[in-house]
Parts: C-alpha cells; structure tokens; sequence
C-alpha cells in the first residue's frame, strides 16, 4: 500500500454533506474489476445527467477543482453501504484525501486499506477550510496530524492506529502472519471449548 | 429483561456489557495501539465478493476455513423465469461466485439451492448464526444478525480478503451505546417504526463508532424476525453493530435448524447464551430512551433514512431552518424527492410499491403486508420478493401468494431485488416507490429513483390507497 506522510494539493470544496457510498459510486458499477479502474465512475450520477454529459455546476467538473486530489465535504461522508469499491473510485480519480466532520465507520476503515486518508475536523472548521480552499491549494501533514492553506492552519483527527498503518503504507495481511502460531491455538482452544461453534 | 442473579456479586470493575463479552471471547491478541486481532466464527461471501476472492487469488492465498465460509447467491439472482439469467454481464456474477466457492471447499446456497435467499435471511433461518458468534460479510447490513446477540458487522473487500485468508479481523473497539426501549408498542407498529424513529431521533451518523445494545421491555416483547429488522437498520444510524441479548424467544427460534447444535450440544451452548447479557450495573458510552407506547408508523420523505417522520406530518420547510448548510441539504432532498415544502405526507402519491429486502421480507413482515391488502386491489402495480426460497414456500403454504396475486402484485422469488437493483429490478428514474427496504438513497432503486421507506404494512396501504397511508385504520378488526 502507497504510504502517506504529506500532500499538497487542490482540495475540491462538495458542498454536500450525507454522501453516501451510493452516490460516491452507484452500484451498477460494483461489477467492474480492480484492475479495470474505477476513477471514471466517481460520484457518476451526480457528475453526469441522465444523458450521460457533465453537469457543469458539479464542482469536480469545474476546471480548477478537476484535478483535485483532496475533497472536502459535510457530515456523514462515505455512510451507507460497505463497498469498498467506492474508496478505489475515488483513488483511482486521483483523490488521496478527504477532509469531513464524520465518515462511516466503514468506508473510513476501507480507505485506509487502501492509503486514503480520512481527516476528521469540526463542522466550523470543514465550513472555514472549504472557503481557504477556492483560492489556494491545501497541505494536509498526517504526522502533525495537521490541515494547512495559506497561513492558516487547523487540527484533524484520526485513530491512532489508522494513522500508523497510513504513514507506514502496512499490508494487513502480512501483518497477521507473524501471529499465525497464536492464531493457531487460538483456534484449537476454542474448538475444543466450545464445538457448538463449529459446523460439522 | 435479562438480570443475572449473580450480577449483583460482580465487582464493578467486572461488570461488563453483552458486547464487552462477545468481543473479548473472540480477542486472539491486542495491539497497543488499541486494535485486536479477533477470531470469526462465521463469513458469509456473496457474489459481490469477488474483489475479495480476486484479491487472495492475487497473493496465491486461499480459503483458510472453508468449513465456517458460506457462500450466499442473491444481490445479483433474477427474480423472474430462473435460472435463466438475462443479461451475460450478471450471470457472470453468479457464476463467479459459484467458480470461487467451489475452487475453495465453501459451501454454496446458489441460486438453484432450495435453502437460497438473502443472506441476512438465511443465516439465521440455517442456524447459522447463533448468539454468542461473531460473524462477518462484506455487506453493511451483517448487523442484522445481532439479533441472536451475536457480534456481526459489514466489513470492505481488503478485510474480506483478509478474513479469507486468516479466518481473523483487525479491529478497533468501538464503543458502547445502549438503546433502552420499555412500555408496549401500539397495534400495527413494527420494528421498522421503531428504528425509523430512532433515526430520526440520533441521525443517520448518531451511532457512528459505537456498537448497540437494544434494551427494554418492548425489545423482549419483540419476535425474533422483529429484532432481526431493528438491528438490521442500526447500520442506518451509523452503528458498527447492534445487539439483543439472547433469551428464551432466541433458543426457541433457533432448535432444531439445520446448522444449529443438536441435542446435548444445543443445551451446552444454552447454558452459555445464558450468560450473554449486561451485567447489571455495566456501564454504556451512551444511553438513549425511546418509549415504545409513544411510536407512531414512520415513513421517509428524503434523501437519508433520518428524513423520517410519523406518517401524519408534513414534509418540512427548508425555510424554516436557521442553519444554511441543513437547509440546503433539506432543498436538495425535496428537489430530489420531486416534493413542496409542507406538503402533507399523505398527499404523496405513489407510482409503484416494492416488498422485499433483508429489513422486511421475513415471513412475519409478509403476513403484516397480507394482513392489509386480504381483499383488496392495489392501485398501483408491485413488486414482493420474499426474503428466501424457504419464506416464499412457507407463504405459498398459508396462501399469502394468492393475496398478493389477487391485489395485483407480483410474486417473485427472492433476492436482494428491487432493494439495491443490480439484478435489474429497477424504479424507473422519476418513479416514486413505496418501499420495505432500508436505504432512501438517490438512485438506491435505480438513476432517478424516488425511495420512501417503511414497513411492510406500511407499503400495503400505500398500494391500496396509491399515496402514502397510515395502515392503521386498513387494519381496524384484522388479524395482522
Ligand atoms: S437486501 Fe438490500 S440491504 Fe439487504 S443484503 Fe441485499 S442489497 Fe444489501
């Protein structure tokens, strides 16, 4: 997994706030492989009218916010369903970061499977970093655990343990390999204790 | 409720919540950072697990349970004529996860199984999900089967991988929230009111980070498929997972069901459910009361399950609102929802009506529906999906289907259908429907889709009346 320490980068103001995995990416596309790259289904019913053309007033499709790879939106970001194919829509679009006042539990623990950073700041502050952003691009220092743009700064949070994951790019699964010999007699533990558990 | 005896001699440092036991009885190692390393009991793949599978094919892994993997067709299944399936591309799903499966020891309730159906249906209905058991699936709504106080929540595709390969999950503990709800539930009020009006109540994100407890008097009251609904719709509120104490309903329900233990095995792990409770005393992050003889029937009117409000209310007046950004919100739902401020909810006509889905497709919500439409024609045309093979055989044995028939609703078989619509049940775009599931997402139901949710009752007299109703007075001298 890509690690992340810092970025600069245009952070494109939603405007929007509930957006759920639905509309980060609709599930007609939950068919399309990984490997096929989802960055050009991102937020797709709301970028595109039913023609299938841009909406000009979507902010992604503003000229200046087109490349961006920070977002910024209101409460409840990425809540609903578990798709962990609407994290690799936005990564694949480019987007590493999103700045919020609250993700769902699971899109946030998806992203950062997947080296997307999930910042966490208050509602006053995510309105204030929305404005700073439409003229000036936005650093955000996952080891200061801080937004900067221009010469104001503001605090974001995250779980310790996300964060360590993030900026060290850790591969779960590796991970849990050094635990195979615990994992291993955990499990003939708890077979022998409880049998109802398991199936015959 | 449930007390312990024993509780009172618990020292209070002891003193532990239901999820407290659970979570620390599948507890393999615990990192400093605060992250546990925790043992699954139970995964359930579906056809949408494929980036999961693909994922573990990519590191030439493979299923490391097999035994305790089961495998579920029914995001994708057709609803009509099967098994043929239509289109290649969705065929394509089912057969992946048929190839996927088989390449790896795991059991299959595929789409030609006569135990198929939605997999939060069919957990519980096999005696595959049992209190005490933590469970996992890459889909949200694994909540549901916390109903039998198991621990069992939605995890992505990675963690899927992840769950494939080790039978363990990474996670951090979530804190604890208890929902105490006491006093009876009026006639003709479901479990589906009950969770709307918690919705509307904590938000959409009220229980984000938190794992909840359903207490009380009416939640003991409540039949297992009831709870099943609750916990089914805490992911709407935001909660990792939603819980209910195991009890004498919960044994009941589950003796005798295929995967269940037999016999001695069954009354050894009973006296283990037993102690799957709070102790009295344990302390929650957060508590929430609701009185269970104050809920009315609930719909939706908006964008996000917390647009809910009791069905004799008015849609709201984004001007009435001082905070701009909520406002703006509430005028983007109502250009959405196609709806005028203060408009009755009564007047909002509706184009079609949809039963089904994980939430409300259990025997019990059939028969609710049933209840309302027995005798009467539905003014606009439907949709009922049964929650599993072995529900829709139940309803055609009590006759149910020739209710719904003769309403002038289609009776189909099951699967996550018109829920999410990637089989190709789809709401046209503009339609408005009158729905048993759980999401009023935009384009949850298809691009352009209008989704009101409610219960099952609920549903039948918006069909019957063709605007959204209150089932109530439909009921009037009914057995529901
Ligand atoms: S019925 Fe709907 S919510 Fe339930 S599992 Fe299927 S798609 Fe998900």
């Amino acid at each position: 997994m890509e690690k992340f320490t810092t970025l600069t980068a245009t952070a494109c103001p939603l405007g929007l706030s509930g957006v759920d995995t639905d509309q980060i990416l609709p599930a007609r596309y939950l068919k399309v492989k990984r490997a096929a790259g989802l960055g050009a289904y991102l937020f797709h019913d709301l970028r595109r009218d039913e023609s299938g053309e841009l909406r000009g007033s979507f902010p992604l499709n503003k000229p200046q916010w087109r490349d961006a790879r920070i977002l910024v939106a209101g409460r409840n970001f990425g809540g609903g369903s578990s798709r962990e194919a609407a994290v690799y829509a936005l990564y694949d679009a480019g987007v590493r970061c999103v700045i919020a006042p609250s993700f769902g539990d699971i899109f946030s623990q998806n992203a950062t499977k997947n080296g997307l950073l999930t910042a966490v700041v208050s509602e006053s502050d995510s309105e204030a970093i929305t404005e700073a952003a439409r003229a000036l691009p936005v650093t955000v220092d996952l080891q200061a655990c801080r937004i900067v743009c221009g010469n104001q700064t503001w605090a974001f949070s995250i779980d310790p343990a996300r964060r360590e994951r993030l900026i060290n790019g850790w591969d779960d699964i590796a991970m849990t390999e050094s635990f195979r010999a615990k994992i291993a007699s955990f499990r003939a533990n708890d077979a022998a204790a409880n049998p109802w558990k398991y199936p015959a | 409720m449930a007390v312990n005896s024993h509780s009172a001699a618990v020292p209070m440092n002891q003193r532990q919540t239901l999820f407290d036991k659970v979570w620390s009885a599948h507890e393999i190692v615990r990192q400093e950072s605060g992250e546990s390393l925790l043992w699954v009991d139970r995964h359930f793949v579906h056809e949408g697990s494929f980036q999961g599978f693909d994922q573990v094919k990519a590191r030439g892994g493979r299923v490391a349970e097999p035994s305790l993997t089961f495998g579920v067709a029914d995001h994708y299944v057709p609803t009509r004529n099967r098994p043929a399936i239509a289109s290649p591309e969705i065929a394509r799903m089912v057969e992946q996860l048929d190839e996927n499966t088989r390449a790896n020891g795991v059991t299959l309730f595929g789409l030609n199984d006569p135990r198929q159906g939605i997999v939060h249906v069919i957990g519980p209905e096999q005696g595959l999900t049992l209190p005490g058991l933590l469970i996992v699936c890459g889909d949200s709504h694994t909540s549901t089967h916390g109903a039998f106080g198991a621990l069992a929540f939605g995890i992505g595709a990675s963690e899927v991988a992840h769950v494939l390969m080790t039978q363990t999950l990474w996670q951090k503990k979530p804190k604890r929230m208890r929902v105490i709800i006491d006093g009876k539930l009026p006639e003709g009020i479901g479990a589906k009111d009950i969770a709307l009006t918690l919705i509307a109540k904590i938000g959409a994100d009220g229980a984000q980070g938190h794992a909840i407890e359903f207490a009380g008097t009416a939640i003991r009251a409540l039949s297992m498929e009831a709870r099943l609904t609750l916990c089914n719709m805490s992911i709407e509120a935001g909660a990792r997972c939603a819980m209910i104490a195991p009890d004498a309903t919960t044994f009941a329900y589950l003796k005798g069901r295929p995967y269940a233990p037999k016999c001695e095995a069954f009354e050894h792990a009973v006296a283990y459910w037993r102690t799957l409770h709070s102790d009295e005393g344990a302390s929650f992050d957060r508590e929430v009361a609701l009185d269970a003889s104050a809920i009315v029937p609930v719909v939706t009117w908006g964008t996000s399950p917390e647009h809910a409000l009791p069905i004799d209310a008015c849609v709201p007046d984004p001007a009435r609102e001082s905070d701009e950004t909520r406002a703006k919100a509430l005028s983007d739902a109502l250009d959405y929802m196609g709806l005028k401020p203060n408009q009755k909810l009564t007047d909002i006509r509706v184009d079609r009506i949809f039963i089904g889905s994980c939430t409300n497709a259990r025997i019990e919500d059939l028969r609710a529906a049933a209840a309302v439409l027995d005798g009467r024609v539905s003014k606009v045309p439907g949709l009922v999906s049964p929650g599993s093979s072995a529900v829709k055989r139940q309803a055609e044995e009590e006759g149910l289907d020739r209710i719904f028939r003769a309403a002038g609703l289609e009776w189909a078989e099951s699967g996550c259908s018109m829920c999410v619509g990637i089989n190709g049940d789809l709401v046209a775009s503009g339609e408005r429907c009158a729905s048993s599931t759980n999401r009023n997402f935009r384009g949850r139901q298809g691009p352009g889709a209008r989704t009101h949710i409610m219960s099952p009752a609920m549903v039948a007299a918006a069909a019957v009346s063709g605007h959204l109703a209150d089932a109530r007075p439909l009921l009037a001298g009914r057995k529901s």
